[in-house]
């Protein structure tokens, strides 16, 4: 059983890479939105546009991951295709580790160019490249679930975008990216506790200035937690679904 | 012959909605299919027909009951069961984006079929429901006959020893409804059991070698064609005469009697003075089968015809 289940994950992935986020609207659009809002913020707070690296990075990691994640569960169950892969014998926590893995691949792809970019732009000394790396896995895993929760709860296209968007802007200026989390009212920064990107984009800012791990296990271990608890609540309100 | 299906007092409630009782979509059924049959399960919209599929091909959880596929107990061993069986939904489900031969593709990666088989079963599939043509093209592009030619054929990607077939030929136009229903009993001859869900009498008829009727989730008759017939025709029986009067002038009619036997004698006393030209027995229709066993107007089935389905 676990070999079909590991079999079946990758090529779920392999086929909504192939026929979901493959496409040349999807690539583009994953690059230019984190530079458009960044360049929106530089535009008018001109200043060190070196402290937004970290945070533009977040960014695309959280639209790229969980822009699509949070449709294709809907849009395959409401054409039907999504049962399928009920049918296989693949087990449920498996088909939903399929559809994150496809959505952390395409995730992880756009994050790399768009690093790279920055990184060119911006070079930093420091980088410590293993925590760089894990804080960037960990973080497309927390947006895939979280984009793959919101889809699975909701019952229409639609409702996905909608919900998706009603966690993610707020996010997007809550998380650190634009203004660090602490010079936020402390109200604000309670809700910004809540938040996957704001660990990201801590994480993040810790591996591009060299930062111990000490510093930055904190961070990572949220993520984690946030990426496991919402992939759990994801298979448990998914197979709830099934029988309705 | 083997039993491939066996179900025994299978049932499925759904929660009520505030206010309103339980729905018993399935209640407490027995039913067994034999290895090599195409098998009916014939009833009206909202019968249960697509409720008892999903049970048995481990989409839902059944409320009560149990039920073995194949020599295996549906509960504890799904996941065996599903490398097994092959299921064609009531809608054409494949992925849009994909073509034709990416489809089948990715059925067999789901269900491990060996590298190796891959090229040659997906080519072999797409000749034997004629869409070598269409190889190429997406999902999406394909005519409505097409698309659910190749959702069967995605569903035999992994060589099952049995497929469930729900409504196949719903929707469909003529020319491409009778394809599949030739296609289906090219399966049969195969030596793949064929379970299939319908309301389309004539379909039944001509397919199945048994059928089971359901109608508001209880099985009301299970039986071959020939058998659900006799049946009805031990209860009334009905013979077409024709005959020629003293004018010469020729008349028919249809006499209704409780035997074949009482029918012909009721027709000979009505016609005596007149030369009877012939006496035929007719023979019951599942139609007639299907009225006098459940009780319902056969135009339940037939209004419902590529209408949307219940549960």
């Amino acid at each position: 059983m676990l070999t079909d289940d590991l079999r079946g994950l990758y090529y779920i992935a392999l086929k909504d890479l192939r026929a979901y986020y493959l496409k040349a609207p999807n690539i583009s659009w994953g690059i230019l939105f984190p530079f458009a809002f960044v360049l929106a913020f530089i535009i008018r707070n001109p200043g060190d546009v070196r402290t937004l690296v970290p945070g533009l990075i977040g960014l695309t990691v959280l639209f790229s991951t969980s822009s699509m994640e949070a449709i294709v569960i809907t849009f395959e169950r409401r054409i039907g295709s999504l049962e399928r892969l009920f049918l296989s014998p693949v087990r449920l926590p498996a088909i939903l580790a399929g559809k994150l893995l496809g959505g952390m691949v395409f995730g992880l792809g756009i994050t790399a160019i768009v690093s790279t970019i920055a990184l060119i732009i911006y070079p930093a000394a420091n980088i410590n490249w293993i925590m760089f790396l894990l804080a960037l896995l960990l973080s497309s895993f927390s947006c895939a679930a979280l984009g793959a929760f919101v889809s699975v709860a909701v019952k229409e296209v639609f409702e996905a975008q909608t919900l998706a968007n009603f966690i993610r802007f707020p996010m997007m200026f809550l998380g650190g990216v634009f203004v660090p989390v602490a010079t936020l009212p402390l109200w604000l920064q309670v809700i910004a506790r809540f938040l996957p990107l704001t660990y990201s984009v801590e994480a993040l800012r810790t591996a591009l200035e060299g930062g111990s791990w000490s510093t930055a296990w904190i961070d990572l271990g949220m993520l984690l937690f946030f990426s496991i608890g919402l992939y759990v609540l994801g298979v448990l309100v998914l197979s709830r679904r099934i029988e309705q | 012959m083997n039993e491939v299906i066996k179900v025994t007092q299978l049932t499925k409630i759904y929660p009520a909605p505030r206010g309103e009782t339980l729905l018993r979509a399935v209640d407490s059924i027995d039913f067994s299919v034999r290895e090599g049959e195409v098998f009916g399960f014939l009833g009206p919209n909202g019968a249960g027909k697509t409720t008892t599929i999903r049970m048995l091909t481990g989409l839902i959880r059944p409320t009560a009951g149990s039920a073995t596929i194949l020599g295996l107990d549906l509960f504890h061993n799904l996941s065996s069961i599903k490398k097994r069986i092959g299921v064609v939904p009531d809608k054409s489900n494949l992925y849009d984006e994909l073509t034709a031969y990416e489809n089948l593709l990715f059925d067999m990666q789901l269900y491990g079929v060996p590298k190796i088989e891959w090229k040659g079963r997906a080519e072999s599939l797409l000749e034997r429901f004629g869409l070598q043509e269409k190889r190429n093209s997406p999902f999406a592009k394909l005519s409505h006959g097409m698309k659910r030619a190749l959702t069967i054929a995605a569903a035999l990607a992994h060589n099952p020893t049995m497929v469930f077939l729900d409504e196949p030929t719903t929707g469909l136009d003529v020319m491409s409804a009778r394809k599949l229903r030739k296609m289906i009993g090219t399966l049969r001859d195969q030596g793949v059991t064929v379970y299939l869900t319908t309301h389309y009498l004539e379909e039944a008829e001509r397919l199945c070698d048994r059928i089971g009727l359901i109608v508001k989730g209880q099985l009301v008759a299970l039986d071959t064609v020939e058998g659900l017939k006799n049946r009805v025709q031990s209860r009334a029986a009905r013979v077409d005469v024709i005959w020629k009067n003293n004018r010469n002038e020729m008349l028919s009619a249809q006499v209704v009697a409780d035997s074949p036997g009482e029918a012909i004698q009721k027709a000979l006393l009505n016609a005596q003075g007149c030369e009877i030209l012939s006496i035929n027995t007719i023979q019951p229709s599942l139609e007639d089968v299907f009225v006098k066993l459940t009780g319902l107007d056969a135009e339940v089935m037939l209004s419902e015809k590529g209408n949307g389905k219940g549960k």
